[in-house]
């Protein structure tokens, strides 16, 4: 087990009379990857700019290491942070940039001048030094930022939606190197973002937010077999969502849904909200198919194609290999239901 | 058309996410109000107070019958009414020239266009009495063109009548204003994102239509505030309107000059005064309200950006003719004037048919010589020394005021305490109202408050370098303000988070980004401080005269060395103002980053 890092707990915080947060807690071991998806405006930015004491919480508390930064000013906290919209300053050169934080903690010429050149060189951009940042490319430009905030050694970094503005094929990429360089240097990280392709890819652990609140903390992994609740199976991407009722027939668990009557592994009793993991489904399971429906429509979506298919005049979307044999329109197939994998049962 | 102003204006600022605010609001920044509140209110409204209380309660008949007697008087009447019409003449003349050529530098890119830039700024910096002396020689009696037609058609008088007439105000008006509109509405143009018109195309609009409903809506705020100053200048227009306009074309400014100087009818003065400033000071609160909308940090920018090259054959020809019409105005005066302040012409003697220009550096020998040798007749050379003093004293005095009053306003009203908030409000329109101010009336003011216990300055040195400050203070303020607003405040969170303690912020942040302005702010106050003769012609010294009193002088006495003398000094003034001027423009093009 890492040694623990930082540690939020139970952060509230409002602007005005809206609730920006309520109840924030989580932590972050040293050399882990935390990041924090949701979608805009759920409060991700503000837990940064807390974090980094850029805003005070109205209550709740920030540790390090278990002692609170309440006192301790942004400048002396010796976190990083890598805003959203870059903030590089316009009135310094790329190398004046990224050795803002390295004057601003004393280093000595020499050390500053190798530490300058180990950073351009992690981030790819050796001989950049002398150029205007206004006349960087924005992938140039989020390398700078990068270095800036790598520079000084940060306890922990925090990067804010820092691909945003990019470009897919581009933010793709990035987001590997990034991962590569963040665990190269044992970075302690929290990573905003509001794409969950990005927070799987990156991230040792996700923690899902909405509406200023915490919906489910996890790996990656667990995060996607097991999403806690409604909004975090619909956010990253599970949709196949139907309210059930759960029936203790011997030591079985069968749950009445509509699409029809389901044996499951897991011990439940009474009205619940069920979601049909894709993982638990097969299609076209051939002998044993429990369910039958009618193909309505299909979308191709490069590598995978996404079908809907209706039962019992509910309508349920599942993803196909494109390379496999896909189902036509209006052609019959048959679902059949892992007892064990495919119902996840959600919070509201 | 204000309401989706208002909605431009409320969505750019949540976009620039400013709701992370400063850690705990503090009150302290109301300590920056300090030392500029407490100049105000000594020399700028205990002046005023003096000035209402001569003005109401001096006269013979009691507090109201010297309004009831000013208001009666016809001559009154047609003095105002002249003042708002030469004004209100004076500022759509340069709008109409103004806005084309804010056009032309603003969306286009072509070869001297900084050149183009600088040359048409160079008049704005210029001293009253320095465009005096440009036009006196170029169209004067003694002025080149008259020269000129006397030796051609050979007349025995000039055929030009300018000097003394409308005509000759409101040419130096535009003169003199143009580059505010070049400036205010070319800026704010240049910086205007050019999609927000391409869109308007691509749905249909045509180009005058995506000019009239989008460009031109958009830069309202710019053209009315550009028009409101323009306005605002020529109604206080002091110097070009007493060398130029003559006796005839008394405006307020100038009548107030005669009452105190002449009459010593300081109550009609302060009447006059009483006047001018209600009027002045609506116009300066509407400014006020108006340049706040020009500071969009996220919405600018940078020119290189928004600027197509000039294509078209017929486009460049067009805007070739316009521009050499811009800068024909704008230099020839100038022109005439240094080379006339080199040339003993023909004309110095009346009966002359024929120039024969002759070099000479007679004009400026004579400036080191005491002519009369009387005691309140200084030599010219004793004017600059006493110029560059009270220039210095004038730079250093509106700095220390200005730099903690542009501070405090620069924060943004959520990130400071409700008290700092209130304050920045009250006290912005405040700051402005020297602006609105005319330099006569703070003249009049300080000889009638600082001349008599409990505050007499009278005789102090400091007595003129504090009315110039006044009259710098706003644009030192405005200077500034802009420019400390317009820093990000992420710059400033990304700089604490990088280790930077609030002093090193301002340090390496705040104080390099503001740097320029604040050298443009100190140029501002010299030039201003060289240039400036209202007050100065109120409150001056008669042994330490300034230089603009001392080309006055000159000029208002007859003979062709008097009028040589004018000349060369002008030209001496001309010439510090424009380096100054020089100075900024080649420090603007060194910096890094446009933002």
């Amino acid at each position: 087990m890492n040694p623990p890092g930082l540690q939020l707990t139970g952060i509230h915080k409002s602007f005005g009379d809206k609730q920006a947060l309520q109840g924030i807690s989580f932590e972050v071991s040293q050399g882990e990857i935390v990041a924090l998806l949701g979608p805009s405006g759920c409060g991700k930015s503000t837990t940064l700019a807390i974090i980094a004491g850029l805003e005070a919480p109205d209550q709740g508390q920030v540790a390090w290491q278990g002692a609170s930064l309440a006192n301790t000013p942004p400048n002396q906290r010796g976190f990083g942070l890598m805003f959203q919209d870059l903030a590089l300053f316009p009135h310094l050169n790329v190398a004046e940039n990224i050795a803002f934080g390295l004057r601003m903690k004393n280093y000595s010429p020499a050390n500053l001048k190798a530490r300058l050149k180990e950073m351009l060189e992690l981030v790819g951009l050796p001989g950049f030094e002398g150029r205007d940042v206004n006349t960087l490319s924005g992938g140039e430009q989020q390398r700078v930022a990068l270095a800036r905030s790598l520079a000084p050694s940060p306890r922990l970094l925090m990067l804010d939606e820092p691909l945003g503005a990019l470009d897919r094929n581009l933010r793709e990429r990035l987001v590997f190197e990034l991962r590569q360089i963040l665990t190269q240097m044992h970075q302690t990280a929290i990573y905003v973002t509001h794409d969950q392709e990005e927070a799987f890819t990156l991230a040792d652990r996700v923690v899902v937010m909405n509406a200023g609140m915490i919906e489910q903390i996890g790996p990656p992994p667990e995060i996607y077999r097991q999403p806690a609740s409604i909004f975090v199976a619909k956010f990253i991407g599970l949709t196949n969502i139907l309210p059930a009722h759960a029936r203790q027939i011997g030591d079985r668990t069968y749950l009445e849904l509509p699409i029809g009557e389901l044996p499951c592994d897991q011990k439940l009793d009474g009205p619940v909200t069920v979601l049909l993991h894709p993982q638990g489904v097969k299609v076209n399971g051939g002998t044993g198919s429990q369910v039958e429906g009618v193909v309505t429509s299909r979308s191709f979506r490069g590598n995978l194609c996404r079908a809907t298919i209706e039962v019992n005049g509910i309508t349920l979307e599942f993803d196909f290999f494109s390379h496999d044999h896909l189902p036509g329109i209006g052609e019959k197939v048959g679902l059949s239901f892992d007892p064990r994998l495919a119902f996840q049962v959600l919070r509201r | 058309m204000d309401q989706r102003l208002d909605r431009n204006r409320f969505t750019l600022k949540e976009k620039s996410g400013q709701r992370c605010s400063q850690r705990p609001p503090s009150t302290r920044m109301l300590l920056l109000w300090l030392a500029p509140v407490l100049f105000l209110i000594l020399f700028y409204l205990y002046p005023l107070g003096s000035i209402l209380s001569v003005g109401l309660s001096r006269s013979l008949g009691g507090a109201i019958s010297t309004f009831r007697q000013a208001f009666a008087s016809a001559y009154l009447w047609r003095v105002a009414g002249f003042t708002v019409w030469q004004a209100t003449l004076s500022t759509a003349l340069t709008l109409l020239l103004g806005l084309p050529g804010a056009f032309l530098l603003a969306r286009y890119e072509f070869r001297g266009k900084g050149l183009v830039q600088v040359l048409a700024s160079i008049p704005f910096v210029m001293p009253t009495l320095v465009v005096a002396a440009g036009f006196n020689a170029l169209l004067g009696p003694r002025g080149w063109i008259n020269l000129a037609a006397m030796s051609w058609f050979n007349l025995s008088a000039p055929p030009i009548h300018f000097v003394n007439t409308l005509t000759a105000i409101l040419v130096a008006h535009v003169f003199y204003n143009l580059t505010i509109v070049l400036r205010m509405v070319g800026d704010f143009w240049s910086h205007l994102d050019p999609r927000i018109s391409q869109a308007a195309q691509v749905l249909g609009a045509n180009r005058w239509q995506t000019l009239w409903r989008i460009t031109f809506p958009l830069l309202l705020p710019a053209i009315a505030a550009a028009a409101l100053l323009v306005f605002i200048f020529d109604f206080t227009s002091f110097g070009v309107i007493l060398v130029l306009g003559g006796p005839r074309y008394a405006t307020l400014e100038v009548e107030i000059y005669y009452q105190t100087i002449s009459l010593f009818n300081l109550p009609l003065a302060a009447t006059l005064s009483l006047l001018q400033l209600g009027s002045t000071l609506g116009l300066t609160v509407l400014y006020t309200h108006l340049s706040r909308r020009l500071t969009r940090p996220l919405s600018l920018h940078p020119q290189r950006q928004t600027q197509r090259r000039l294509v078209s054959g017929r486009s460049r020809i067009l805007a070739t003719a316009f521009i050499m019409i811009l800068l024909s105005l704008q230099i020839t005066p100038l022109a005439a004037l240094v080379a006339r302040s080199f040339l003993r012409a023909g004309g110095d003697r009346r009966a002359a048919s024929v120039i024969a220009p002759q070099f000479t550096l007679q004009y400026y020998r004579e400036l080191s010589i005491n002519q009369r040798a009387a005691l309140f007749y200084a030599p010219p050379t004793t004017a600059m020394a006493v110029s560059l003093a009270y220039a210095l004293s004038t730079v250093i005095l509106a700095l220390a005021l200005g730099l903690p009053a542009a501070w405090a306003l620069s924060r943004e009203p959520q990130q400071s305490a409700p008290i700092v908030a209130t304050a920045n409000k009250l006290l912005d329109p405040l700051l402005m109202l020297p602006l609105g101010t005319s330099a006569v009336t703070l003249g009049l003011g300080f000889i009638i408050a600082l001349g008599c216990p409990p505050l007499n300055l009278r005789a102090s040195p400091v007595l003129v370098p504090l009315a110039h400050t006044l009259v710098a203070f706003p644009f030192v303020v405005r200077s500034l303000t802009p420019a400390l607003r317009s820093i990000r405040p992420r710059l400033r969170q990304a700089a604490a988070v990088l280790g930077a303690s609030p002093g090193q912020v301002i340090w390496y942040i705040d104080l390099p980004l503001v740097g320029r302005a604040v050298l443009v702010a100190a140029i501002f106050a010299f030039t201003i401080s060289m240039g400036e003769f209202g007050a100065t012609a109120l409150i001056a010294r008669p042994e330490y005269p300034t230089i603009p009193i001392m080309i006055y002088r000159f000029l208002s006495q007859p003979g062709a060395l008097n009028y040589g003398q004018a000349l060369a000094l002008s030209t001496i003034l001309m010439l510090v103002t424009a380096g100054g001027m020089l100075a900024i423009e080649r420090f603007r093009i060194a910096e890094v980053g446009e933002f």
